[in-house]
């Protein structure tokens, strides 16, 4: 059984519909990307997900129907990295991750989790106390993937993390993810424009076109399908 | 010298209370964005309800704190019925509810404990200290403690605790917090129920120094307060509580050597909101965070 399900998902925003039934999986244990231009409904899928969009049909999250409410979504194991990171950028980077963990009551489990964090990210130590929104914009990306983390979730959804970010960070980002993920028996379902680097560290993958999936498969198969090629590989 | 001392500290005294009742401002301002215009009456609501408590038989820090508690449970009643279902339009329109509010507990207190003028238990003795010439009354040593303690134990709250936390990421970005699994909801609730503690303390610190009081008891003091939390900047406690003092110690300096200002403090009060919000809008320590895009 998948992770996570989704079957003939609608969604829109007022009398814009931006999801006209979209249907695919995560299992356990996997990355799967998200392809697809602008406004084919990226960012809508992550947010009918974790419940912050109206949205209609099958979702099914180990089995069990998602609740609707985004509070509700996270308590069960579900970590949302939103478009534009999400930082809280008046609180510290120190308080910024322990709202990650909120929704969690090991505190021992936390300082281990910290520990680990600060093996990918070693930079946070000497930001603990600094305000989050002067982090750069590369930094707010980490961190906001660190809030994630630290909520010991089961499967994370993670937005664009590549936007404005140079390539070499943006390498390091998925590594890190990944290697997470791996580590920790996570799953990740990844939005992502740079269809390159996501494929590179997914197991799967969807091609989104105006709100539908267009073409599903491996990360190999997409990576060998024509159409896909020349419109999101660029070769 | 010691006489300015002495109104220095009377001063703060008062001050401390429209820190307090500033701080209620300053909180759900926060949260909810809007000034609201019911928190004097809030205040001065859980006042008459110490009053009553007292009136018949309680012990006084008993009575107090089983105020506190009405008062917390009181506020989160108030943002679950009439905030919460409101808080979705302008915020005009949540405004104009808070002054209803406003209309609505004064007419409400008048009408249970008949508008008459009632005289509130003052928890400190009379007596008065001589410190190297300067006399200070232990009333105003009393007010200054318990409103310290307050701020203090507001401050750990806010600042210590994983709810405080979840309480400021909520005011600050309720989107974000949400997917954190915070219940941003319940979080302006509790901050209403706080904001109705702060409240309580103010009234019941104030009402004795009074000497009688009735349901206006709170209409000055929440000007006061508003001053002081304008002064200090709307969205920052810190400035609410800088504010409150300063406010306090300068209306009794003045009050003290300018014998005609005695009258005129409310509006020196409202000139000084006017002002403030025309040349300063932030106030003192009004929000300044080094935003990157
Ligand atoms: N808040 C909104 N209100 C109205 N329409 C919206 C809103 N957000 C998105 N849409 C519309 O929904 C559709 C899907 O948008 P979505 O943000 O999911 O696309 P996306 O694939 O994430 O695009 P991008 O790559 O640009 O981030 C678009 O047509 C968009 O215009
Ligand atoms: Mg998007």
């Amino acid at each position: 059984m998948p992770l996570l399900e989704l079957e003939d998902v609608e969604a829109r925003y007022g009398a814009v519909q931006a999801l006209h039934g979209i249907t695919l999986d995560v299992g356990e244990r996997q990355v799967v990307s998200v392809l697809g231009a602008n406004g084919a409904g990226k960012t809508t899928t992550l947010r009918a997900i974790s419940g912050t969009v109206r949205r209609s049909g099958g979702l099914r999250f180990d089995g069990k129907t998602l609740p609707r409410s985004p509070e509700a979504v996270a308590r069960l194991g579900i970590a949302h990295v939103p478009e534009g990171r999400g930082t809280f950028a008046e609180l510290s980077v120190d308080e910024n991750l322990k709202l990650g963990a909120y929704t969690r009551r090991d505190r021992s489990g936390y300082a281990s989790d910290y520990e680990e964090l600060l093996k990918h990210f070693p930079w946070l130590a000497e930001r603990r106390d600094q305000q989050a929104g002067t982090l750069s914009g590369g930094e707010q990306q980490m961190l906001a993937l660190a809030r994630a983390f630290m909520a010991r979730p089961r499967l994370i959804l993670v937005d664009e993390p590549s936007l404005g970010l140079a390539p070499l960070i943006v390498k390091q980002l998925f590594d890190v993810l990944r290697a997470w993920i791996d580590e920790h028996g996570m799953s990740a379902l990844v939005v992502e424009q740079n269809a390159n680097v996501a494929l590179e560290h997914s197991e799967r993958g969807y091609v989104l076109e105006v709100g539908r999936v267009a073409v599903e498969g491996t990360a190999d198969e997409l990576r060998g399908n024509e159409s896909v090629r020349r419109s999101y590989l660029g070769y | 010298m010691a006489d300015v001392l002495q109104q220095v500290v009377s001063g703060i005294a008062s001050g401390g209370v429209y820190a307090l009742l500033a701080l209620a401002l300053v909180l759900i301002y926060r949260s909810t964005g809007v000034v609201n215009f019911a928190q004097g009456e809030m205040a001065m609501f859980s006042t008459f309800v110490c009053w009553e408590l007292l009136d018949r038989g309680l012990p006084y820090w008993v009575a107090f704190f089983l105020t506190l508690a009405i008062s917390f449970v009181g506020g989160v009643l108030i943002e679950r019925l009439v905030i919460h279902t409101v808080s979705r339009s302008q915020a005009l329109t949540v405004v104009t509810v808070t002054i209803g509010l406003l209309i609505l507990l004064n007419g409400a207190a008048a009408w249970i404990w008949k508008g008459e003028q009632r005289t509130l238990e003052n928890p400190f003795p009379s007596d008065t200290f001589d410190v190297g010439g300067v006399v200070i009354a232990a009333q105003d040593l009393g007010i200054i403690g318990v409103s310290l303690a307050i701020v203090l134990v507001l401050w750990a709250f806010f600042q210590r605790t994983r709810v405080g936390l979840a309480l400021r990421a909520a005011a600050l970005n309720p989107a974000s917090s949400r997917l954190h699994g915070v219940r941003v909801s319940w979080m302006l609730a509790l901050g209403w129920g706080l904001a109705a503690v702060l409240g309580a303390v103010a009234g019941i610190l104030v009402a004795p120094t009074q000497g009688s009081f009735d349901q206006n008891l709170m209409l000055p003091v929440l000007i006061f307060a508003f001053a002081a939390a304008v002064l200090g900047g709307l969205d920052s406690p810190i400035g609410a509580v800088v504010g409150g003092v300063v406010l306090g110690v300068v209306l009794n300096l003045v009050g003290a050597y300018i014998d005609f200002f005695a009258d005129l403090r409310l509006p020196a009060a409202l000139l000084l909101i006017l002002g403030i919000l025309l040349l300063r809008p932030n106030g003192l320590f009004g929000r300044s965070v080094v935003k990157r895009v």
